[in-house]
């Protein structure tokens, strides 16, 4: 969905979080000359066609308890990924699936499923239930934890 | 973080609405006042309980692109190198992993031949190569995590 001039500067105005005041919108439509009925109407109709995942609250998984986030990463056939990875997809601790190219010799994994738990054991429980429902389709697997969060600012657009 | 602080986060991980008075809307919801709902949000974003409150825009629905990259960070360069790539407004996030690829991190930029420039410029400014693994396909996106 192409956006225009004036979600663009909607956009530039709200990425780095929305304004903690009673009226966000308004301030949002002053500081950019604009009305806020435009402002919520723009807003909602990016919200409406994808642009916009959700106007929502991002935990720092840490800092919320959940201390072992695993990128688990498995070889498996690229004929059958599309079945497992929807399989995968399903369990309901998984956050993300996702299909990626390899990078041979150093990186054979195709097939990417985020995790996160609270406790190591609660980890590995979920690391198992993947390996079980992969069985034989898996070649092998690796699973990379996070040990620390670098940058989590999401998307920007420059000025 | 007490009970009221986990209701908050777990319902603003679900959305917000957008109409005039949204915060009034939420706490109304939530059964507090409009005044405390603000003061809390400001204190969880201070103390990093929360990483963003906002609208979340999704790179590829505008038009743009994702890409998810690692790095082989030599251990003495790490904190030089996540300087460089921190650097570049179109790095949205970045983690240290434990494996030989250490470093990774997400690429979210407004046009789709972006993301080959700013992967040059990381291989440029950092002498290390980027593995680049932009998605095939996607099975889901989408959990929150309840506190």
């Amino acid at each position: 969905m192409p956006i225009d001039a004036i979600d663009r500067q909607i956009i530039q105005a709200t990425q780095a979080g929305l304004p903690l005041v009673a009226e966000p919108y308004q301030v949002i439509a002053e500081q950019l000359g604009l009305s806020a009925q435009l402002v919520m109407q723009r807003m909602q109709a990016m919200q409406d066609n994808g642009v916009i995942r959700r106007i929502a609250a991002v935990p720092n998984h840490y800092k919320i308890g959940y201390r072992y986030n695993g990128m688990t990463v498995w070889d498996v056939d690229d004929l059958h990924i599309d079945s497992l990875g929807q399989r995968v997809a399903e369990l309901s601790f998984v956050s993300h699936c996702y299909q990626r190219p390899r990078h041979l010799p150093d990186w054979p994994y195709n097939l990417f499923a985020m995790v996160h738990a609270k406790t190591e054991l609660d980890a590995e429980r979920q690391i198992a239930l993947i390996a079980d429902l992969l069985g034989t389709d898996s070649r092998r697997h690796a699973v990379l934890y996070s040990s620390k969060i670098l940058k989590k600012t999401g998307l920007r657009i420059a000025g | 973080m007490d009970d009221t602080d986990k209701r908050i986060i777990n319902q603003l991980q679900q959305g917000f609405p957008i109409c005039e008075s949204p915060y009034s809307r939420v706490a109304q919801q939530l059964d507090i006042s409009e005044a405390d709902l603000i003061s809390r949000l400001q204190t969880l974003l201070a103390e990093g309980v929360l990483s963003r409150f906002g609208p979340m825009y999704h790179a590829e629905q505008m038009g743009g692109a994702l890409s998810l990259a690692a790095l082989k960070v030599p251990e003495e360069d790490f904190a030089a190198v996540t300087d460089i790539v921190n650097a570049f407004p179109e790095v949205a996030h970045n983690y240290a992993r434990n494996h030989s690829l250490n470093m990774w991190f997400v690429l979210a930029t407004e046009r789709p031949e972006q993301v080959q420039s700013v992967i040059e410029a990381i291989e440029q400014q950092t002498g290390l190569v980027v593995h680049n693994m932009p998605k095939i396909n996607e099975y889901y996106v989408g959990l929150q995590l309840q506190v």
